[in-house]
């Protein structure tokens, strides 16, 4: 066995390389994982990433990896050099004001290794300057019934799961909207933090 | 498929609260995470090859008109996992500052000069053995504002795929014996046994006469230690 190399945080600069909008380099990951032809249905998800003094983070980077609308992943070892399809997979940096949001669809129903169908869900990678290590959470939506029976939430003490829900939004019409803010840390008063986990 | 990330490897990763660097006292979660179940979703992982990198990504002596100042290098090394299989055909994007320890990003306002010949962005994909190389230009140290006089090491950030979700990895590389080691929160929020995994070493096998400098440096990620069995 070898030992595994340990992270290091993203720190503040990374955007002229990993999310490059405002810089010349061509971008590979953007916020906008639909493509001509996708099953399923468009939604926007949007919020923002706050701090323990309820500020919003802008120096953060979140990533997102999440099957398609059968349930169905883009996965490396099947799809190696694909570049045509879903990719599953989006990347944003937040505004000045730590808002972010994704353009995606409403992902189907995985199996868990024993055989079991998973609620609706979406992975998160959270990283930030001042974060020496990635977070790692889940987006569930608000108005999926499978919820109640989901092996992952099941694990999440009753009190915490809410903080994993996406909400609808009044939307803009063009695609359904859910809300989801993701905080790091709660403070003294203010909503609680996400539900973090150890992946 | 019956896989598995073994969770202990991962162990070796700093804590989310590391008060030295007073930026995480902030930022560190105070609940307890949970434990997620190893589904389909994190055995899984975006695929990225070799059709999103461009030619001359890889070189960030190259991409200006003229030769950015100061000392060529020549980065390269095998990305592994844990259990010493090489990680084809996954991307690496790396960042860095400039030899004067200057970054392009708007919010570096570093007191150091821009090159306008060097970005500090680039990009590859590991070959059929796991191989990368870059090609750029040894990082300065650059001062912050941490705590009274504060220096980061020389380093250039790292960033990989790997073959999943739970293989994803961003950290850094350092160069070998930096005199700043010592006082630097990021390097020191690991554990002194697992430090030297993070520094490169010098290489005269790949160093190149009259041109410049060779670097090696292996990056390992998680990995499984079970073949995949289909259902
Ligand atoms: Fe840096």
């Amino acid at each position: 066995m070898l030992g595994i190399t340990p992270s290091q945080t993203v720190g503040p600069f990374y955007a002229y390389c990993l999310t490059p909008t405002k810089y010349k380099l061509h971008e590979i990951f953007t916020n906008d994982l639909i493509v001509p032809g996708l099953e399923g249905e468009t939604i926007r998800i949007e919020g923002r990433v706050l701090d323990g003094d309820n500020v919003g983070v802008p120096d953060a980077m979140v990533e997102i990896w999440q099957a398609d609308a059968k349930g169905g992943f883009a996965h490396a070892r099947e799809h190696q050099g694909a570049n045509t399809g879903f990719k599953g997979f989006g990347r944003v940096e937040p505004d000045n004001e730590g808002k972010y949001h994704f353009i995606t669809i409403k992902p189907g129903r995985v199996k868990t290794p024993d055989g079991k169908l998973q609620a609706p869900h979406i992975d998160v990678a959270l990283f930030a300057r001042g974060m020496l290590k990635h977070l790692v959470t889940r987006i569930y939506f608000a108005d999926e019934e499978s919820n109640k029976d989901d092996p992952v939430l099941m694990q999440v003490p009753a009190d915490r799961r809410d903080t994993l829900i996406a909400k609808p939004q009044s939307g803009n019409g063009r695609e359904k909207v859910y809300r989801f803010d993701i905080r790091i840390q709660e403070g003294a008063e203010g909503p609680p933090e996400t539900q973090f986990f150890e992946a | 498929m019956t896989m598995h990330f073994p969770r202990d490897s991962a162990k070796v990763h700093p804590p989310s609260l590391f008060p030295y660097y007073t930026s995480t006292v902030k930022r560190a979660p105070k609940r307890p995470l949970i434990i997620l179940p190893q589904t389909e979703t994190e055995l899984t992982g975006p695929a990225y090859g070799h059709e999103v990198v461009q030619p001359g990504d890889s070189d960030l002596t190259t991409q200006h008109e003229g030769t950015p100042i100061g000392q060529r290098i020549i980065v390269s090394g095998r990305v592994l996992d844990e259990d010493g299989r090489p990680v084809p055909n996954t991307l690496i994007e790396i960042w860095q500052a400039n030899a004067a320890g200057r970054y392009v990003h708007i919010n570096d306002q570093h007191d150091a000069p821009l090159d306008p010949n060097f970005s500090g962005a680039g990009r590859v994909v590991t070959d059929n053995e796991g191989r990368y190389k870059f090609i750029t230009i040894r990082p300065g140290a650059y001062s912050w504002q941490n705590h009274e006089n504060a220096w980061r090491p020389a380093h250039i950030h790292f960033s990989l795929f790997g073959p999943s979700f739970l293989s994803r990895l961003v950290t850094q590389m350092y160069f070998p014996d930096d005199p700043l080691f010592d006082y630097d929160p990021m390097f020191t929020s690991v554990d002194p046994k697992a430090r030297q995994r993070m520094v490169s070493r010098f290489s005269l096998f790949t160093t190149i006469p009259e041109w410049g400098l060779g670097f090696e440096w292996d990056i390992v990620l998680r990995g499984t230690n079970a073949t995949p069995m289909e259902q």
